[in-house]
C-alpha cells in the first residue's frame, strides 16, 4: 500500500494496547461482555420487578438511576439484562454467517470451475436483493422468536464472506506452498481445509468481528418492530418500541437502550478496524456491504 | 462490449426471475393466510371460499405460479388482497415517496463525504482528520431508528421545528405550489438528514483514499512544481482523478439506501415502498409482496450492472481482466 493512505495511521508503537481503535473497542466489548455474563450480579434489581402505582414512569433519580418504565420496572436493569440478547444474537448469527460464508467462499475459490460459477451466482442471487426485505420477509413469517431472527441474520448475511473468502482462496491457492501441497500428493480437501484455510483466518476473523455490529443493529431493529424478542425477554430494540410512544412525558425510556446500542455497535466496529489493521494489512478495501 | 452486455443483462434478468420464483413459493407456503386480513366479521365459511375463488387462491400452487408468470410477463400484477386498488397504482404512488426521499438522502450524504474527506485529506492524521473519523465511524454505529425518533424527540417534540412524520402538513392539498413545495421540504429534513447522517461516513473513506492515492501521483508534484496554490491543487486537480472511483460506489450504495428507507419510512410514517412492503408482507398480501419485492431487485441489479458498465468504461484495464473474475 503507498504512504499516505488510511492504513498507515497506526505505525507509531507496535504493541496492541497503544493503538487507538483497539483499545477503546476491546475495552468496550470486553466489559459488555462481562455485563452480560454477570448481569443478574450487577443489575440493581429484577428488570421485570413491577413497580408501585407512584413508581410508574418516574424519571432518573436516586432510586432509579435511569428511571422507570410505564409498569414500574427499573430501567437501568432491563439494560443491563438487555445486553444478553444483543450480544446473543450478535454473536450467533455471524457464527452462522462466517461458517456459511466460508464454506461457500472455499468450495467457490478451490473447488472446479462449474462449482465457483453455481455457487457465487447464488451469492449474487442472495446479494441482488436488500437484506432488510429479505429479513422482514422471513422473520414475519411465522411466530417471532430470537432463534428465528439469529438463523435468518445468519442465513442472510453469508454473501459478503463468501466473497470476500473466495477472493483470498483464489489468490492463495497460486501460491508455492499450495502447489507444493497439491505436489506432495494430497486430496484437494486436505489442501483447502489444512492449507489454505488457516490463512483465511486473520480474514475471516476481522470480517466476523466487523459483522457483529451490524448484527446487533438489524436485531434492534428488528425487536423494535416487535418481530425480536418478546416479552419476558428484554431486548434493546423493544424497550426503544415502548419508549417510542412517551418520547416527551418519558424521555429516558427511549434515549438510554439507544445509546446502549450505539456504544455497543461502536465497541465492535472499533475492536474490527483495529483487527483488521492489524490482522490483515492489504484489506482495506472492505465497507460496508449490505 | 456488446456481448458482454448481453450476457450481463440475460444473467440479471435470470437472477431476478429465481428470486422472485423463489418468494412466491415462500410467503404461499409459510403459515398465515391473507383471509385472516381481508375477510371482515361475520363471514360464513360459504363466502370466504367464494372471496378465495374470486383471488385464485382457491387453485393448486403450480397453476397459480403459471397465472402469475403469464400476467406478470404481461406486466400486470393483479390486485391488491388487502385494499382493494390495483398494485400497479399503490407502487406508483409508493415509488416517487421513497425515490424522492432516496436521492435527496443520497445527495446529501456525498456532500457531507466530499466535505469530510476533503477536510481529512488536507491534513492527514491531525486531529481534525481524526475528529471526523471518530464522529463518523460513532454516527454509523448509531441505530437509524433510534437516532430518528432522537431527532423527532428533540427538533419536532421539544423545539418543534420540523414536522414530527407523514410527507405532507395535512391540509397541503390547498396550498398553491410553492408553500407545498416549502411545506414537502419541511417534512424531508429530518428523514433525510437521518438517512445521511448514519451512512456518509464509509463514502468518505473511500474517498479519502481514493484522494490521498491521487495526491500522491507525479503529476500533483509537478502541479507543485509549477506553484500552484494547494487549495487549487485539490480542488481542481486531485479531486476530478478521485471522484472517477465513486461512480462505481454510486451503483453499489442503492441496496444500501433501499435498506435504509425502510427503516427511516418506518419512524418517520414516509409513505414509500418500505412501509408497503412491510404493510404487504405483515397482511400476506401476496401480489404486493411480489411486487415490491421486483421493484426493489430490479433496482439494485439495475445499480450493480450499472456500476459494472461505467466501472469499464471508465478504466479499459478491466476488460482484459475481466476473464479471472467473471
Amino acid at each position: 500500500m503507498k504512504p499516505g493512505t488510511s492504513s498507515d495511521l497506526s505505525t507509531s508503537g507496535d504493541r496492541w494496547w497503544t493503538d487507538p481503535r483497539l483499545r477503546p473497542g476491546l475495552v468496550i466489548t470486553l466489559g459488555l461482555g462481562l455485563l452480560a455474563l454477570l448481569a443478574p450480579v450487577i443489575a440493581p434489581g429484577d428488570p421485570a420487578a413491577l413497580g408501585s402505582a407512584a413508581d410508574r414512569l418516574a424519571a432518573p433519580s436516586g432510586s432509579h438511576l435511569l428511571g422507570t418504565d410505564l409498569l414500574g420496572r427499573d430501567v437501568l436493569s432491563r439494560l443491563v439484562h438487555g445486553s444478553r440478547v444483543s450480544l446473543l444474537v450478535g454473536w450467533v448469527s455471524v457464527l452462522v454467517a462466517v461458517l456459511l460464508g466460508t464454506a461457500v467462499g472455499l468450495a467457490a475459490g478451490m473447488g472446479p470451475r462449474w462449482v465457483d460459477r453455481f455457487l457465487m451466482n447464488t451469492t449474487d442471487v442472495f446479494l441482488a436483493f436488500p437484506r432488510i426485505f429479505l429479513i422482514l420477509l422471513l422473520v414475519s413469517l411465522t411466530t417471532p422468536s430470537l432463534l428465528l431472527v439469529m438463523t435468518v441474520l445468519g442465513l442472510t448475511g453469508w454473501m459478503g464472506v463468501a466473497r470476500l473468502v473466495r477472493a483470498e482462496a483464489l489468490s492463495l491457492r497460486e501460491r508455492d506452498f499450495v502447489a507444493a501441497a497439491r505436489g506432495l500428493g494430497l486430496s484437494s480437501w486436505r489442501v483447502a481445509t489444512g492449507h489454505v484455510l488457516p490463512n483465511l483466518l486473520p480474514t475471516i476473523i476481522v470480517a466476523a468481528t466487523l459483522r457483529v455490529g451490524s448484527a446487533i443493529l438489524a436485531e434492534s431493529f428488528l425487536s423494535f418492530l416487535g418481530l425480536g424478542a418478546q416479552e419476558p425477554t428484554v431486548s434493546w430494540g423493544s424497550m426503544i418500541q415502548q419508549g417510542r410512544g412517551y418520547l416527551l412525558d418519558g424521555w429516558w425510556l427511549a434515549t438510554f437502550p439507544g445509546l446502549a446500542i450505539a456504544l455497543t455497535v461502536l465497541g465492535y466496529n472499533l475492536l474490527g478496524e483495529g483487527l483488521r489493521r492489524r490482522l490483515d494489512p492489504r484489506g482495506g478495501r472492505e465497507g460496508r456491504d449490505e | 462490449m456488446i456481448s458482454w452486455l448481453a450476457r450481463r443483462v440475460a444473467v440479471s434478468a435470470f437472477l431476478i426471475f429465481v428470486l422472485l420464483s423463489a418468494v412466491f413459493f415462500i410467503v404461499r407456503l409459510a403459515p398465515g393466510d391473507p383471509m385472516d386480513q381481508v375477510v371482515e366479521e361475520n363471514l360464513g365459511p360459504d363466502d370466504r371460499e367464494l372471496i378465495r375463488r374470486q383471488m385464485g387462491l382457491d387453485e393448486s400452487l403450480p397453476s397459480q405460479y403459471l397465472h402469475w408468470l403469464a400476467a406478470s410477463s404481461r406486466g400486470d400484477f393483479g390486485t391488491s388482497l388487502s385494499q382493494q386498488r390495483s398494485v400497479g397504482h399503490i407502487i406508483g404512488e409508493a415509488l416517487p415517496a421513497t425515490l424522492l426521499l432516496t436521492v435527496t438522502a443520497y445527495l446529501l450524504h456525498l456532500l457531507l463525504a466530499l466535505g469530510a474527506a476533503v477536510a481529512m485529506v488536507a491534513r492527514p492524521g491531525r486531529s481534525l482528520d481524526h475528529w471526523i473519523q471518530g464522529v463518523g465511524l460513532t454516527l454509523y454505529s448509531l441505530p437509524a431508528f433510534w437516532l430518528g425518533l432522537m431527532m423527532i424527540m428533540l427538533l419536532s417534540g421539544k423545539l418543534g421545528w420540523f414536522p414530527a412524520g407523514g410527507m405532507h402538513a395535512p391540509d397541503s392539498r390547498y396550498l398553491d405550489w410553492w408553500p407545498w413545495l416549502v411545506d414537502l421540504a419541511h417534512h424531508l429534513v429530518l428523514p433525510v438528514a437521518t438517512l445521511a447522517l448514519g451512512s456518509f461516513i464509509g463514502t468518505a473513506r473511500y474517498l479519502r483514499t481514493s484522494l490521498a492515492d491521487v495526491l500522491g501521483q507525479d503529476y500533483i508534484l509537478a502541479a507543485r512544481a509549477r506553484g500552484l496554490s494547494e487549495r487549487r491543487i485539490l480542488f481542481r486537480h486531485a479531486l476530478r482523478n478521485a471522484l472517477l472511483p465513486m461512480i462505481t460506489l454510486l451503483g453499489l450504495s442503492l441496496p444500501f439506501l433501499l435498506g435504509g428507507a425502510v427503516v427511516v419510512e418506518v419512524v418517520f410514517g414516509w409513505p414509500g415502498m418500505g412501509r408497503v412492503a412491510i404493510e404487504a408482507i405483515w397482511a400476506r398480501d401476496y401480489p404486493v409482496i411480489m411486487a415490491t419485492t421486483l421493484v426493489s431487485a430490479v433496482t439494485v441489479v439495475a445499480g450493480s450492472l450499472l456500476a459494472d458498465i461505467l466501472y469499464r468504461w471508465a478504466d479499459p484495464r478491466v476488460r482484459h481482466t475481466e476473464r479471472e473474475s467473471a
